[in-house]
């Protein structure tokens, strides 16, 4: 038996934690598709909205000031104790989107979890992940009645770049969500070769 | 068709609190520094507090709950906290030496080691 005896006294088990983001459009899935393949039932914390996150407009002064706290729903995998994986829901609306930018920072990518009934919804999150060169993918998310979409169709409605991928899914079914996430994560790899500079920033503007 | 309903839309009904009162109205770490809400953190073993320093109740709540090493997000999710609240009461910690930042994520993206063990993990789950 070999083992170092450094091994035993030294090393300390360093956990690696990586995140994954779930965002989409008000009732498209995120908590199920979270709750799907979590290990714990979604948790959430919250986060405080300062003004900056209120608006720009708000000229009522610092004696007005309010705090607001808004939720942040998010689910785990502990794949070994040296390795987990978090899940967050993004918050939909857009007056939480300072959120986002945290939420991605350092982020492995995220699932843009779409309902062809209602795709408009996710516009803004795919225009979001796209500027800031995140990797993402689209995943429809397939309700019982709207199960004839092909992603091609959903590719030219959402005018995705040909390397992004789209997927089908039942953001119910544990295999499904497995799926979409392995498809994310092989989708990140694959961008973060074909570009050694990128570097998950913004694009400059124009 | 069901209801156009999000669960963030009852959460977002506050204030419930004022939630800075416990970091004595300060919103950012005194020390600048920056603790991501996936950073593993742990309570440091019979710390050598300053002299001068005096924990307050969060502070205590926040050490008994990582004991063993824990993410910010789970932390602030067990303790009920904002996690911007949390993340100001780790950074004094950190400071009086009573908590250490054990894995942190550097960089706006993961390493493709990361990216590896992730997928290989996925894949046999």
């Amino acid at each position: 038996m070999h083992y170092r005896h450094s091994d035993a006294v030294e090393a300390e088990v360093m956990p690696a934690t990586a995140k994954i983001l779930i965002a989409g459009g008000f009732g498209v899935g995120k908590t199920t598709l979270v709750g799907a393949i979590s290990e714990i039932r979604p948790l959430s914390t919250e986060e405080v909205l300062s003004d900056r996150s209120i608006g720009i407009d708000d000229t009522s002064g610092a004696d007005r000031k309010t705090t607001t706290t808004v939720a942040m729903d998010f689910g785990r995998i502990t794949f070994r104790a040296d390795l987990t994986l978090y899940l967050f829901g993004t918050p939909g609306q857009e007056r939480f989107w300072f959120m986002w930018d945290e939420l991605a920072y350092g982020a492995v990518g995220a699932v843009v979890l779409a309902d062809t009934r209602r795709l408009a919804d996710c516009f803004a999150a795919v225009d979001y992940f796209e500027h800031r060169a995140t990797p993402f993918l689209v995943a429809v998310n397939c309700f019982d009645d709207a199960s004839s979409y092909q992603p091609e169709d959903v590719r030219i409605a959402l005018d995705l770049d040909p390397d992004t991928p789209v997927v089908l899914c039942d953001a119910r079914q544990f295999d499904s969500v497995k799926k979409v996430l392995i498809a994310l994560v092989r989708h990140a790899i694959a961008k973060s070769r074909a570009n050694p500079e990128y570097q998950g920033r913004p694009l400059p503007a124009g | 068709m069901s209801a156009r309903r999000d669960r963030w839309l009852d959460r977002e009904a506050g204030p419930v609190v004022r939630p800075y009162a416990v970091t004595k109205g300060r919103t950012a770490p005194a020390s600048g520094s920056y603790i991501g809400l996936i950073d593993v953190v742990a309570a440091v073993a019979d710390p050598q507090l300053p002299a001068d320093t005096r924990l307050s109740r969060e502070h205590r709540r926040l050490l008994s709950h990582c004991h063993q090493p824990v993410t910010v997000v789970d932390l602030a999710s067990d303790i009920d906290l904002p996690v911007g609240v949390v993340r100001v009461l780790l950074s004094d910690l950190s400071q009086y030496g009573a908590l250490r930042v054990v894995a942190t994520s550097r960089g706006p993206e993961p390493n493709e080691r990361v990216l590896r063990d992730v997928l290989n993990a996925l894949q046999t789950l």
